[in-house]
């Protein structure tokens, strides 16, 4: 059974009122919802507020979930219009989550030039470079880093973070590759910065 | 990375990793890559960006909010499953 119809046939479990199936679309679903809210949000109380809040509008709303989309989809849709929701109030001056540069606007041209791509794997493993990985996602523009959280680290595919977001194909392949540019040149100076050598 | 050729070809890259670009911009990229050490090095870097990304092992939510989120649900007779 393939994950789309394993949670096809979720769905008609939970609309049917079975418990279990409840918990098995937590367990499915609630580490990649606590973690996109987490990155939104910034925050692990709001984070977890987001992800309470997601699964009892989801279970609530269930009958009117006309399956157009898939369920982690839907839930993932939930997920982001709750975090905006909490955002726009704790942020009122900003309308969405965009950022007030454009996000849109133009690539980044690389302009760091140093080759860390031969660097032998101990050190890409060091506990160091994890923490400068997730800082540089957390200082990502929102409309990117939202859009990096559900392709790369969340594997949504192109057509399901479009559909999450409620935006275009286009949209989503432009915002990944603007933060994989974007990510790949804060990397690049850390380790030219941090003087480790190939 | 400040050559024409070198910014035409910089939209296409992401397309290029994951094996989306058509097979003429894929053949015009290793065309120019084969000329241009600041391309090589951005295609090498940029690609081991997100494979590093990929194995980074993504964290679960912590146990007591697990818990917190069963019982909101009503579900905690199932949490020790």
């Amino acid at each position: 059974m393939t994950d789309a119809e394993k949670d096809r046939f979720l769905l008609e479990q939970i609309r049917a009122g079975n418990k279990a199936a409840c918990d098995d679309c937590v367990r499915r679903h609630a580490d990649g919802i606590y973690r996109l809210a987490l990155r939104l949000v910034r925050d692990p109380a709001e984070a977890e507020d987001v992800t309470q809040e997601t699964f009892l509008n989801a279970f609530k709303a269930i009958d009117k979930f006309d399956g157009r989309s898939e369920l982690r989809t839907w839930l993932y849709r939930i997920a982001y219009n709750a975090a905006m929701v909490r955002f726009r109030r704790k942020h009122p001056e900003m309308t969405s989550l965009d950022d007030p540069v454009g996000a849109d606007e133009g690539l980044p041209v690389p302009q760091a030039m140093f080759d860390w791509s031969g660097l032998a794997d101990k050190e890409l493993e060091r506990a160091e470079l994890r923490a400068e990985m997730d800082r540089a996602i957390q200082e990502l523009p929102e409309k990117l880093r939202v859009v990096f959280v559900l392709r790369e680290l969340e594997e949504l595919s192109t057509e399901e973070t479009a559909s999450t977001l409620g935006t275009t194909l286009e949209t989503v392949k432009t915002r990944l590759h603007r933060a994989r540019l974007w990510l790949r040149e804060r990397l690049t100076r850390y380790f030219e910065e941090a003087g480790v050598t190939p | 990375m400040t050559h024409q050729d070198c910014r035409e070809l910089l939209g296409d890259l992401s397309a290029f990793l994951d094996g989306e670009a058509s097979a003429e911009v894929c053949a015009e990229i290793r065309r120019h890559m084969a000329d241009c050490r600041k391309c090589r090095v951005v295609v090498d870097t940029l690609r081991k960006t997100v494979t590093l990304y990929h194995t980074v092992p993504q964290p679960e939510m912590p146990e007591e909010t697990r818990e917190r989120l069963y019982k909101v649900l009503d579900l905690s007779d199932f949490l020790r499953r």
